[in-house]
């Protein structure tokens, strides 16, 4: 039997098992701690920094998806700065791409979409890069368009943990990174792609998509899959 | 020395614009020039999108008429996809649409036209507009923001908002009409055909003291256009393009509006971002051609309802056949308002209107499509091509503002030979010269497919470029 350690989130007593997350124990004790890359079922990458906590007695804020739960931990989820931070980090991922929510598929049922509203993001103040990316819709069934992607991977993850393909992957680095179809050749080229739309379901934006849907009317919103990706990961013994 | 006038920016029409009159050395006005001075280059940001995503981009090219854009983007992308939506979802896509014209139609009338109807061109701008209107004829402001109201909520209802709704999509409609809705739109029908018999019956009287107005007020020769389905009835959603001459003549006939590259030219001029468009076999500028509510009424053989029916014949016993001054797009914009709440009223009863079966599903079978429909300005295409994978490699839109530019101009320049004395900007010329540009309701956003709201500049210019007067609203 796991070792339980006791501490506290926000100031609440919480309990988790040796080796859950913070985000993991927050979840379970209904404390909302915002992640966009974060998704039950397949690994932590700490990759998109929205859920950064203040660990009491440590000088850097730590990312609750990918740290370990500790006994007597004194974690603070929700304050001024962290607010602040947060608010920040999705205006970085806002202006580092094109995203226009009145004409996207993903428009109502965008994860993205729902972080800046419940942050108060009114407005911009970092300058927009407007960089010109492409659409690759070379799929029979979906599409994706890179203006949308905020590199979150979850699409990589799942491909790779869950159906088995490894068709994602990413190539470039820093502003030019792009995630990436079997080594980079259009996706409806792909050999390895199974179509089985998993990556669709997981995008938390708009980036990719079922071809043929309108603006405004994405399927994400309803992912009745999802919570079997925890038990196959589970099944799988990891 | 001669010398121009400008009105910079023009008043209570939809967008940005100025006008510039020109005058030789005898202070005789020589041309006229209606600008359009707003941009906004939608055919060149649309490249590289999916074309699913069209309508609700294309909707966004104006507020007062998304639906116009939505129903003519969809129709294209239909085109693309070789679909036609189901029976039901081609008539839910008529009812908004003609929603969509009842409560553009009340705007232009009653708010931005009839205070100077009402008042007379010369009163008081503080009195002449849809405050001073509520004052002096309660009963007809009431009606006009009730009608604006009714096809406002129908569109809500309907698309789920009132401006930018997303009901409409390729293939036909995202979801089905309910009884509810059905019979809330219903209730309303008999005071939206009272509403609009009363300014009719207002405008009759009202309209023999304009009658000498009328005849310098854009009164001149042009071909008309406008969608005519196969009895010749007015139809703002299908059919086939209808162009008659200023004697009735049928210049064409059952045109598919596929072909409509055919028959209508686009010619650019410097001073304006608005595109001219043409009739070809005429050649430019001669091919000038009038759209609109004004040109439904001359086109078709009949409205196609029996009110509609029976006021388009009092017009024409009163105008002619084929009415030739832009003062007459008042008229003719009630009888179009009265024919579309009819019509509303009698899609709404068909049978099937209720059928979940509104959705034609399909990929991109096409490289190519062309969808066209009547806005509440007149006929409006969209145009686009895309590459095997359905993404816009090009689009080009005619917008009906567009269809009038021509029309516009020459009636700018017929105000204004009548009424410019010298190189003053007087106030009967700067009222006269509005009012006949409100009379085509133009569009400046969708027209150029540009940015903003309208105001009114008029400059008047001598022969040596010299700016010899200037009035800012």
């Amino acid at each position: 039997m796991s070792t339980v350690f006791t501490f506290r989130i926000d100031g609440k007593d919480v309990a988790g098992s040796e080796g859950q997350t913070v985000m993991e124990v927050a979840e379970e004790n209904g404390i909302d701690i915002p992640g966009l890359c974060h998704l039950e079922g397949i690994h932590d990458r700490g990759a998109c920094r929205l859920c950064m906590v203040e660990i009491a007695g440590s000088p850097k804020l730590a990312a609750a998806c990918v740290t370990k739960i500790t006994e007597g931990m004194d974690v603070t989820a929700h304050s001024e700065k962290l607010q602040e931070y947060r608010r920040t980090v999705t205006e970085m991922l806002f202006v580092e791409r094109n995203h226009v929510c009145a004409v996207c598929v993903a428009n109502d049922h965008c994860e993205l979409q729902d972080l800046a509203a419940d942050l108060e993001l009114t407005h911009f103040d970092l300058p927009l890069i407007s960089p010109k990316l492409d659409i690759d819709a070379s799929h029979r069934l979906f599409a994706i368009d890179h203006n949308r992607c905020i590199l979150c991977l979850r699409c990589v993850r799942v491909c790779d943990e869950i159906e088995g393909a490894h068709t994602w992957d990413v190539m470039h680095r820093g502003l030019e990174t792009r995630v990436q179809t079997d080594m980079g050749i259009p996706w409806g080229e792909s050999t390895t792609c199974t179509s089985c739309g998993k990556c669709v379901q997981v995008c938390p934006t708009g980036a990719l998509f079922e071809k043929g849907r309108a603006v405004a009317s994405g399927s994400k919103h309803q992912r009745p899959f999802l919570p079997w990706l925890k038990t196959v990961e589970e099944e799988r013994g990891r | 020395m001669s010398r121009e006038i400008v009105i910079d920016p023009v008043t209570r029409i939809e967008g940005h614009s100025k006008i510039t009159i020109q005058l030789d050395d005898r202070g005789e006005v020589v041309d006229a020039h209606f600008h359009v001075t707003q941009f906004r280059g939608f055919e060149r940001i649309t490249q590289g999108r999916p074309v699913h995503e069209m309508p609700a981009i294309m909707a966004r090219i104006c507020g007062i008429c998304p639906v116009s854009h939505l129903v003519a983007s969809a129709k294209a992308v239909d085109d693309i996809l070789a679909v036609e939506p189901p029976p039901t979802g081609a008539d839910l896509r008529r009812i908004i649409n003609l929603g969509q014209i009842v409560q553009s139609n009340a705007l232009s009338f009653f708010h931005l036209s009839a205070p100077d109807l009402l008042f007379g061109f010369d009163a008081d701008p503080a009195k002449r507009n849809i405050i001073g209107l509520a004052r002096e004829n309660p009963q007809l402001a009431r009606d006009g923001i009730a009608l604006r109201k009714w096809g406002q909520e129908i569109i809500e209802w309907l698309g789920g908002k009132r401006i930018h709704p997303t009901w409409i999509i390729p293939g036909g409609m995202a979801k089905p009409l309910t009884a509810e809705v059905r019979d809330r739109i219903l209730a309303g029908v008999p005071e939206a055909i009272a509403a609009v018999e009363r300014a009719i019956a207002w405008y009759k009287t009202d309209m023999v003291r304009w009658e000498e107005e009328a005849s310098t007020f854009g009164n001149f020769r042009s071909a008309f256009m406008a969608l005519v389905d196969r009895e010749g009835n007015v139809d703002h959603y299908n059919g086939w393009l209808r162009v008659i001459d200023a004697d009735g003549k049928l210049l064409a006939d059952r045109v598919d509006p596929h072909d409509f590259n055919d028959y209508i030219g686009e010619a650019v001029e410097p001073w304006s971002y608005l595109k001219s468009t043409y009739w070809k076999s005429m050649g430019y500028p001669d091919g000038i051609y009038r759209v609109g509510p004004l040109a439904r009424v001359n086109v078709a053989d009949r409205m196609g309802t029996p009110r509609a029916d029976e006021e388009l014949e009092k017009f024409r016993w009163r105008v002619g056949r084929v009415a030739g001054s832009s003062f007459h797009y008042h008229y003719a914009r009630l009888i179009d308002t009265l024919h579309s709440i009819e019509k509303i009223e009698a899609l709404l009863r068909g049978p099937d209107i209720l059928s979940t079966h509104i959705l034609s599903r399909a990929g991109v079978n096409r490289n190519e499509g062309i969808g066209v429909s009547e806005a509440p300005r007149g006929t409006l295409m969209h145009h686009y091509k895309v590459d095997d994978d359905g993404i816009v490699l090009w689009a080009n839109l005619v917008i009906a503002t567009g269809h009038n530019n021509m029309a516009m101009n020459r009636a700018v320049l017929q105000v204004a030979r009548h009424h410019v004395k010298g190189d003053k900007i007087t106030e009967p010329m700067l009222n006269r010269v509005e009012a006949v540009i409100r009379c085509y309701d133009p569009c400046l956003s969708c027209s150029t497919h540009a940015l903003g709201k309208m105001a009114l500049r008029i400059q008047l210019v001598g022969p040596d470029g010299t700016i010899l007067d200037d009035l800012a609203r």
